[in-house]
């Protein structure tokens, strides 16, 4: 593997400080702290309703923080409209469902941002779309609609889409849960193959080979809390805490 | 249903007629049309035989005899020397006049109640709740009839709108008053609205049966023109985008490109407004729009909005919150993503329903019938009819007429269908 | 790696829930976010407020100096001066309290009132077992309901003694049945069906009696020949026999038993027929026979057999494209002219006939829209069962199409129901512009509007709505029944 591609800086590029957030009355977020340095691999695994998927979404804004700090890339999340702008440009986010424009093709879809948001020429925007489909490998699709691709093809698409935008940060949001198991191995690969070129990545899934393949850092969340992190290799063949170990069995043990 | 090659040839037996796939639908087929024909002629036998009892015939002249009834409301010339063929133009104008301003204020009201719907203003959601819960339960006639009693019996007569001296002089005021800038007086007899009336007549031109009004006709030429110029001018900010990235401010000019034009030419014809004025008994001048109109085009157009908001309400809804999500996480803003992304699927959806509830709004201007308004269902199916005696001619031509509208506006309602459909596998 | 120390983190003590801080949390967050939540909401809640008092300002003195008792609108009006000063308004409910019978009911003999009241309270004993199949709770509820309704209003009517007591073990057997066979119920509904009409219209009991047989008949031939013919061409010799009982032997054969026994109610008139009673009576005639036709309609439509298509479509497109007030017209003005000469029958079967087919073409549209829904897997199974064309409809295509098509019925039968008051314009008493007509013509009540208007849309609004609010219980319903 490209250790060497894939080394962790001194840099930091997001920090959560006492942030907490609740939906209504549940407390959904509780005391989260947490710092990301640049070049950073991390892996965010719990139960489900355990608050992961917030925690992400609260990190480009598309969750609203009631408590605490988060800063990213030097930028601090508030309700100025300009900081989340910048935000949202600078990270990069792949959903569950792809969330693919379906009435726009595979190009338009990964050319739209960076025409509308970065001002790029049209020409430019869509040399850099066919770059990054060459690099999921399906270049060949770029004139289809969302509907005639594969779960597996629309996933590495909205990966070509994220990428597009220059992103410094990459959040993936459960990205392999709804694709068959067949499909799940080619979207893993791109994003292995993002992580050895230095991304720095926030992953949510279930995906314990790839948490072990690429991961530096592994953090298992429960009731809206961080309960433990640690380097893969000790998250997994040692886990402190009850509930960890609770978990790893369930999702290991079958 | 495959037949191997080598099978013998079987001989035909009449029990294959039912029982053999490959006659027996031809045998149900024949069948059904031949009882379908039966049903034809029996029909069209009994036809022939009433209309012999009652000593009528079937033909069409009667259209081209003298019509002998006035029409209130005529946008082309008409009067009772006009032929009924004439009259039944007058209605069919009538019918598609409050059509088109009914559609268009439905869909105005319609999608901003069904937006307000959607807003997360509380209060509103709820009154617009109310508001399309009570028009969309209640049968639209009575809409009709209570907008019509309203402006006909709690309105004032003209008479009360006059100053006199004495009230001048008392301090006193009339009972009623004109509305809006003192254009408009909403009396029991109807609604007298200011006319636009031009210094200079381009005049007509005659065209045998047709005349054409040479001032409409340059408005056309002028608006036409200036949409032309401005598609160009928002090609030419795409191209620019397309090069530079950057899009160039456009909506001012717009602005400038669609209405100085019209402007210009309004003044160059001398374009005034003609306010009616209370002169003895009754306002002269302006137009009097009757309160049958006024009353159909409310109650349409109130009833209608109600099913257009819950249609754009469900069309907006059908975008899944996945989407708008993603066009933030890329950065965009919201007013962006609702024109690129949200609108553009939302529309897909709303739109097929959208164009059926403009056809029941056609079809439901045959109510106006019920306050006497004139319209295809008035003149052809009322009075032509009863005044001719001729049932039968005059009801298919009216079924033909309202069936020649609804098919042309399903078959441009498929065209668009098929050309925006989202392609998937 | 360079964070390993700052990696390691193990939580010893989880962190309780805490409340939301102050401001997070109850009325003011709410009004915050869900009324003032930027400047355009906050100008919107101001307009709302704005609208609500202005509404209530014209409307309520008025509903609250409301007359109740007062024999012509004059009076009303005296009244109103003398309670709240010269000049106030007020509503002259005393209209509604004089002439509500005609908005019920029409012209229908003032004797006879107990007739379509238990015709209207047993429609929904009959309606239960379609309505709440396999929930005997809210079926209880339902019968339980329609046998106080029952009670009270038809001792109000002053129905003959033995009606009050027919009802009362009626509805006891009906609700014994429920809890015990509730498949039975079907019958009473089948039995409904025809006996309604022998109940609003009156005469003979034989005629229902004969209708009856007729259905009989026609099954019975179907059974018999359904194993050597097929299908369709049983059922086109059941009604043969069915048409040829119904309009050659049933009357003379049942002439003999009528003889000896003859058991028969006054009989009324179609044009005593006015008001809700009238529309109901369309309304719910035309909407359980749309819903067959409907299904036939929407089956041709789909079908490969070109002719039955082509005259399919032809049929739904002719009569979508014209409005309802042009067939009401050909009921009353055209059918003279189709059918042979010196036929004449009921002005109200006429309408009754041509809604009929008019609902049934938007009913097939419906239909279709529920039929493409189901996945092609759907159609090859049946077929790789084996069963035939009617039979694979019957049981796997059309429950399924149906249950999916259930908002679009409902939102079409509402339609119909408010389209009803369309029959005033051939000359029937529907309640909304014939019995307000009537009303608003009366000289003690000239000049009156928003009263009868709004008693009618009153209860059109509730029958609409409350039809609105059951396809959506439904929707749910059947939603969870799946998943």
């Amino acid at each position: 593997m490209a250790e060497a591609a894939m080394k962790v800086t001194d840099e930091v590029a997001v920090q959560i400080t006492g942030m907490n957030k609740w939906y209504g009355t549940f407390h959904v977020l509780r005391d989260i702290d947490m710092t990301v340095y640049k070049g950073e691999r991390i892996v965010i695994c719990g139960p489900s309703g355990s608050g992961k998927s917030t925690l992400i979404r609260c990190i480009n804004r598309l969750e609203e923080h009631q408590q605490g700090q988060i800063v990213v890339d030097g930028t601090e999340l508030t309700n100025d409209l300009k900081n989340i702008d910048k935000v949202r440009s600078e990270v990069g986010m792949v959903f569950q469902h792809f969330n693919l424009f379906p009435h726009l093709t595979i190009l338009e879809n990964c050319t739209l941002a960076p025409i509308w948001v970065r001002k790029i020429p049209k020409k430019e925007a869509e040399e850099t779309a066919m770059h990054f489909l060459h690099k999921v490998k399906i270049p060949e699709q770029a004139l289809k609609y969302p509907g005639q691709l594969s779960g597996g093809q629309q996933q590495r698409v909205a990966i070509a889409r994220s990428l597009c935008m220059k992103p410094r940060i990459m959040l993936f949001d459960e990205p392999t849960s709804a694709l068959d198991p067949e499909m799940i191995k080619e979207v893993l690969d791109t994003m292995i193959e993002l992580a050895q070129e230095g991304m720095t990545m926030l992953c949510v899934t279930h995906e314990m080979g790839f948490a072990q393949a690429v991961a530096n850092r592994v953090i298992f969340m429960d009731q809206g809390q961080i309960v433990e992190q640690n380097e893969p290799k000790e998250f997994f063949n040692n886990p402190k805490s009850d509930r960890t170990k609770l978990f790893l069995s369930q999702i290991l043990g079958h | 249903m495959a037949v191997a090659a080598d099978v013998p040839k079987e001989s035909f037996r009449l029990s294959m007629l039912i029982y053999d796939t490959r006659y027996r639908s031809i045998t149900i087929q024949v069948v059904v049309l031949l009882l379908f024909g039966l049903f034809l002629a029996w029909l069209l036998n009994n036809t022939a035989q009433n209309l012999a009892i009652r000593g009528k015939q079937f033909n069409f002249t009667f259209l081209w005899q003298r019509a002998g009834y006035d029409i209130g409301q005529q946008l082309i010339p008409y009067t009772n020397d006009s032929t009924h063929f004439r009259a039944l133009l007058v209605g069919l104008l009538n019918t598609l006049v409050v059509a088109i301003f009914g559609c268009v204020f439905a869909t105005i009201l319609g999608v901003v109640v069904g937006v307000l719907r959607l807003s997360k203003n509380w209060l509103v959601g709820r009154l617009m709740t109310v508001y399309v819960e009570m028009f969309r339960n209640v049968p639209l006639l009575l809409w009709i009839l209570l907008s019509y009693v309203i402006l006909s019996e709690t309105t004032f007569e003209p008479k009360d709108f006059r100053v006199t001296d004495e009230m001048t002089a008392a301090g006193g005021a009339p009972a009623a008053s004109m509305i809006l800038f003192d254009t408009v007086a909403v009396t029991n007899r109807g609604t007298n609205v200011p006319a636009p009336l031009f210094n200079q007549h381009l005049g007509t031109l005659d065209l045998g049966p047709l005349s054409l009004n040479l001032t409409f006709l340059a408005y056309l030429v002028v608006i036409g023109g200036s949409v032309w110029v401005n598609r160009r001018v928002v090609a030419a900010a795409r191209a620019t985008q397309e090069t530079t990235g950057v899009r160039p401010v456009t909506w001012w000019k717009s602005i400038l490109i669609l209405f100085a034009p019209v402007i210009a030419l309004s003044l160059a014809l001398g374009l005034h407004l003609e306010v009616p004025a209370l002169k003895g008994f009754n306002f002269q001048g302006g137009i009097l729009v009757a309160h049958s109109f006024t009353a159909l085009l409310i109650a349409l157009t109130l009833y209608t909005a109600a099913f257009i908001a819950e249609i754009v309400r469900s069309g907006i809804m059908a975008v899944s919150h996945g989407q708008s999500e993603a066009a933030f996480a890329l950065g965009l803003r919201p007013g962006r993503t609702m024109s690129l992304i949200i609108l553009p699927q939302a529309l897909r959806v709303i739109i097929p329903p959208l164009i059926s509830q403009f056809l029941n709004l056609t079809k439901n201007t045959s109510l106006g019938l019920a306050v006497s308004y004139l319209d295809l269902k008035g003149t052809l199916g009322g009075i032509t009819l009863n005044q001719t005696g001729r049932e039968l001619e005059c009801m298919l031509l009216m079924m033909l007429i309202y069936l020649t509208i609804s098919l042309s506006i399903s078959v441009a309602m498929n065209a668009y269908n098929n050309s925006v459909q989202i392609k998937a596998r | 790696m360079a964070q390993t120390s700052q990696t390691d983190f193990v939580r010893t003590r989880m962190v309780p829930p805490a409340p939301p801080p102050s401001g997070e949390a109850g009325v003011v967050k709410w009004a915050r976010e869900n009324l003032f939540s930027g400047w355009f909401n906050s100008i919107l809640t101001v307009a709302g407020v704005l609208a609500i008092w202005w509404l209530l300002s014209a409307m309520l003195p008025w509903w609250l100096n409301g007359v109740w008792v007062a024999d012509s609108l004059g009076q009303c009006r005296e009244i109103v001066a003398a309670q709240a000063g010269e000049g106030a308004s007020g509503a002259c409910w005393a209209m509604v309290r004089e002439r509500w019978h005609q908005f019920l009911f029409g012209f229908f003999p003032r004797a006879e009132w107990w007739r379509p009241i238990l015709a209207f309270g047993l429609l929904f004993a009959a309606l239960a077992p379609v309505l709440f199949a396999g929930q005997p709770r809210r079926l209880a509820i339902l019968l339980g309901g329609v046998a106080a309704f029952l009670l009270v209003t038809l001792w109000l009517a002053g129905a003959p003694g033995a009606v009050w007591v027919f009802a009362v073990v009626l509805m006891a057997g009906l609700s014994a049945l429920a809890q015990r066979r509730p498949g039975l119920l079907l019958v009473f509904t089948a039995l409904y069906a025809v006996f309604v009409f022998w109940l609003l219209w009156g005469g003979s009991i034989w005629s229902p009696v004969s209708t009856l047989l007729g259905f009989a008949l026609l099954a019975a031939v179907y059974r018999a020949a359904v194993g050597a013919v097929g299908s369709s061409v049983a059922a086109g010799l059941g009604i043969v026999a069915a048409a040829v009982w119904w309009l050659r032997l049933g009357g003379p054969v049942l002439s003999i038993p009528a003889g000896v026994l003859d058991f028969s109610l006054v009989p009324v008139a179609s044009d005593q027929f006015g008001g809700f009673l009238l529309a109901i009576t369309i309304g719910v005639t035309a909407i359980s026979c749309s819903l067959p036709i409907g299904i036939l309609l929407a089956l041709g439509r789909k079908s490969d057999l070109l002719v039955v298509k082509g005259l399919s479509v032809g049929f739904i497109e002719f009569i979508r494209g014209v409005p309802l007030i042009t067939l009401l017209f050909t009921a009353s003005l055209l059918l003279q002219y189709f059918l042979p000469p010196n036929t004449n029958f009921d002005i109200i079967l006429r309408v009754i006939i041509l809604v009929t087919l008019f609902q049934a073409a938007y009913l097939a549209e419906v239909i279709r829209g529920g039929l493409a829904a189901l996945p092609s897997g759907q159609y090859e199974a049946a077929d790789a069962l084996g069963l035939d064309y009617w039979r694979a409809q019957r049981l796997i295509i059309l429950p399924q199409a149906l249950k999916v098509s259930i908002p679009g019925i409902v939102s079409s039968f509402i339609g119909l129901f408010k389209d009803t008051v369309l029959v005033a314009f051939v000359g029937l008493y529907d309640p909304l512009k014939g019995v307000t007509g009537i009303v608003r013509s009366d000289i003690d009540w000239k000049g009156i509007y928003w009263e009868p208007y709004i008693f009618v849309g009153a209860i059109f609004f509730v029958i609409c709505f409350g039809m609105s609010r059951y396809s959506m219980y439904l929707e749910r319903k059947l939603k969870t029944d799946h998943h």
